[in-house]
């Protein structure tokens, strides 16, 4: 026993010398393993750290000089690829051109369009939007614009054209013209001149001018987005070649990165002489504009000069006016220059108080189309997302255009406004959650309540405005004259224009959803005035209701039941 | 032959050693590089710009600073437990994950704050406030009732933009 204990114990104490060796060797392994791996965990969050303190110190690298003549987006890529990347993405990811990808036709979707539109270009082209890629695609193959002779105006918003402005705009100041010089600063004065010198001139010529305007990148045409087709897809150019003389040599731009920053120092900043003048007329007014803090200090002032928004504009309000450029209700054809009718103020009736008020330069009273069906003149409505948000709650409490349609992303450390311009619904937890604490679905039905509330008090005014034109047509027929129908026309204006005010605007009522109801709810109010006067025209006139027997009061409690005290007097 | 096992083992061993040495002393150096740069000791302390070390908070510090509590509250204040076990477990807690959040980029944006952490808030509203509010409280512990920030969202930050 006790020899084989020994023995055992020999043995025991003999092996563990090359077995404690084993142990101590897997277990160093083990600890160089984990040793090993650490390191790696300890350098990869070192790495993310560093990058992460760049990234906060320096939001981009300057690899390329852009100046005021880069209208090509291209340049500015290269220095501040998030955005540019954004911005292209307002094509959906991949381009869609040619005619079987136009977006659906709103006057197939809504017939009556095409009577409130009659006698005008919208009712032979009007489509859903598509993003600001498509912007000088589209306009290039819209009907309006094969089929009808447009304006240069047009393009004030549909392509980057401050180079081409500017050069035209010096020029007519009789200043000469060099590359250097252009690309040295803005000169709001020569854009605002060129511009002037251009919006009469046909649409194809500017357009024309426009592509052989240096874009800051000589000698490279290839556009980011494919342009349109000369002539478009249909109408009298379509599927001919590009008439002699007329070719188009070199490379025009959508609304690109100049159009809203300076390329000094990327400030936002307001380039678009149309807006220039409308908000310095909205400022010289006396309208109440709680929503932009600027003008009502810039009103407390002196006002030697006009309210320059560049100028007196603080950083929030420029985040909407950048868009505000645009999205907005003008005038915008050959009779006049470009207008936004903003000397009244920002309501629907403000605006088409300045249209009432307003004369052609040859005297002759403003409109915009005689209307195809009762001969009246008709003011049409573009598309007044600015001034239809003004009247709402978030213009009210301070947030801005880019705060929902272009929100605030995190990008590592950085902070990116997404330039992927889109509606908010595309992405609400960016957009609506930084205030709203409440769950996605819930916003999201929150939004379809107001917009499929004014989707149907739109239809609804759209019945109104066709049993009303179906009514002066009828009087029309019985004999009655354009002179008698003079106050039917009046009220056929009034209906009409707050009817499109509503249906052109882009968020079906979202940017101020009572305001919206309150127009149409007016549109639908004149319409059916304007119908009942037309109907009087052919209708007998109505007999005395004099002698029609009426009901007592009724809902009172009889004397009996309810002793009348001795002293009560009623008041009579 | 025994003892060329016995010496072979060791000398594996020994360069083993050898390695686990640089491997430790890499780790060590790289670690304490690490803790550095990222001023890993600052979360030990109760300054609030600690805080927005990792660039999340930013937005949140900005608007504290022009709060109506910036005199009265740091973030610690409001967001950890008064006792001292409670604090350096919400601190452990929260430190490790907003650390691994922040570094895989895995989280949901805007970022919400926690159960877990609401409770630690609302327990630090009535640290000083609780004389003020205590007949609204409910009458038993654990009873129902609503976060103070329910209503008083912006005190400590707005947490906008």
């Amino acid at each position: 026993m006790r020899n084989e204990s020994r023995m055992g114990n020999r043995s025991m104490h003999e092996r563990p010398v090359s077995a404690r060796h084993r142990g101590a060797a897997a277990l160093l392994a083990l600890v160089f393993a984990v040793a090993v791996l650490a390191t790696a965990g300890v350098t990869y969050v070192l790495i993310t750290m560093f990058t992460h303190k760049q990234d906060a110190r320096q939001p981009f690298v300057r690899v390329v000089e852009v100046d005021e003549l880069t209208t090509d987006p291209e340049p500015w890529g290269k220095n501040w690829p998030r955005q540019f990347d954004g911005w292209k993405s307002t094509s959906g990811g991949e381009f869609y051109g040619g005619s079987s990808a136009m977006p659906e036709s709103k006057l197939d979707a809504h017939p009556w369009l095409k009577r409130l539109y009659a006698g005008y270009a919208f009712s032979i082209d009007y489509r859903e939007a598509r993003g600001h890629a498509y912007m000088l695609y589209d306009q290039g193959v819209t009907e309006r614009i094969t089929k009808k002779p447009q304006a240069g105006a047009c393009l004030h918003c549909h392509a980057s054209t401050t180079v081409l402005y500017r050069t035209v705009g010096l020029e007519a100041m009789g200043e000469e013209v060099t590359e250097a010089k252009l690309a040295e600063d803005f000169n709001m004065e020569a854009v605002q001149r060129g511009f002037e010198e251009l919006s009469r001139m046909p649409y194809q010529q500017v357009l024309e001018m426009l592509y052989a305007t240096p874009d800051g990148t000589p000698g490279e045409n290839e556009p980011v987005f494919p342009q349109p087709p000369t002539g478009g897809f249909t109408g009298e150019y379509a599927g001919e070649g590009v008439p002699e003389g007329h070719a188009m040599v070199g490379e025009a731009h959508p609304v690109t990165c100049i159009d809203c920053h300076s390329p000094d120092d990327m400030s936002i900043r307001v380039t678009r002489p149309g807006f220039m003048q409308g908000i310095a007329d909205l400022a010289a007014s006396d309208a109440p504009v709680p929503h932009l803090p600027s003008i009502q200090q810039w009103r407390e002032g002196d006002r030697s000069e006009p309210y320059d928004p560049n100028k007196y504009a603080t950083r929030q309000e420029m985040r909407s006016y950048t868009c505000g450029q645009c999205h907005v209700e003008y005038y915008c054809a050959n009779k006049t220059t470009l207008t936004f009718p903003w000397g009244e103020g920002l309501k629907a009736e403000n605006l088409e108080k300045v249209w009432e008020e307003t004369t052609f330069p040859d005297g002759t009273e403003f409109y915009d189309y005689k209307h195809g069906e009762t001969g009246a003149d008709i003011f049409k409505v573009q598309h007044p997302e600015f001034e239809l948000w003004s009247q709402g709650i978030h213009a009210r409490s301070g947030v801005s255009c880019a705060d929902c349609h272009m929100p605030y992303e995190r990008e590592g450390a950085m902070k990116v406004s997404n330039h992927n311009v889109q509606s908010p619904m595309e992405f609400v937890n960016s957009a609506c959650q930084t205030c709203h604490n409440v769950s996605e679905d819930e916003l999201r039905a929150r939004v379809d309540t107001i917009q499929s509330r004014t989707v149907a008090m739109t239809e609804r005014a759209g019945r109104a405005m066709t049993e009303m034109l179906d009514a002066i047509m009828e009087a029309k027929a019985a004999g009655a004259s354009d002179q008698d129908l003079a106050p039917v026309y009046a009220l056929q204006r009034k209906a009409m224009w707050r009817l499109d005010y509503i249906s052109s605007e882009n968020s079906k009522g979202f940017h101020a959803d009572q305001e919206a109801v309150r127009i149409l709810a007016e549109s639908m109010d004149y319409s059916r005035q304007a119908q009942a006067a037309a109907l009087r025209m052919r209708a007998p006139d109505a007999p005395s209701t004099e002698q029609l027997p009426t009901e007592d009061v009724e809902g009172v409690t009889p004397t009996e039941r309810a002793p009348v005290p001795e002293d009560y007097e009623p008041e009579i | 032959m025994e003892k060329r096992t016995k010496s072979r083992t060791s000398r594996s061993v020994r360069v083993l050693s050898f390695a686990v040495a640089i491997a430790v002393g890499v780790l060590g150096g790289l670690g304490a590089f690490t803790i550095g740069y990222g001023n890993g000791f600052s979360y030990l302390t109760n300054d609030p710009e600690a805080c927005a070390n990792c660039h999340i908070m930013q937005g949140h510090f900005d608007s504290w600073v022009t709060s109506s509590h910036q005199d009265v509250a740091v973030c610690g204040d409001c967001h950890l437990r008064h006792d001292f076990v409670g604090k350096w477990v919400t601190k452990a807690d929260n430190g490790f994950f907003h650390a691994l959040a922040f570094t895989t980029g895995n989280f949901q944006e805007p970022i919400r704050i926690k159960p877990r952490n609401r409770r630690v808030t609302q327990q630090a509203c009535l640290e000083c406030h609780g004389e003020l509010v205590n007949s609204m409280l409910p009458a038993e512990h654990g009873g129902e009732v609503r976060n103070c920030v329910h209503c008083h969202s912006d005190v400590g930050h707005s947490g906008r933009r």
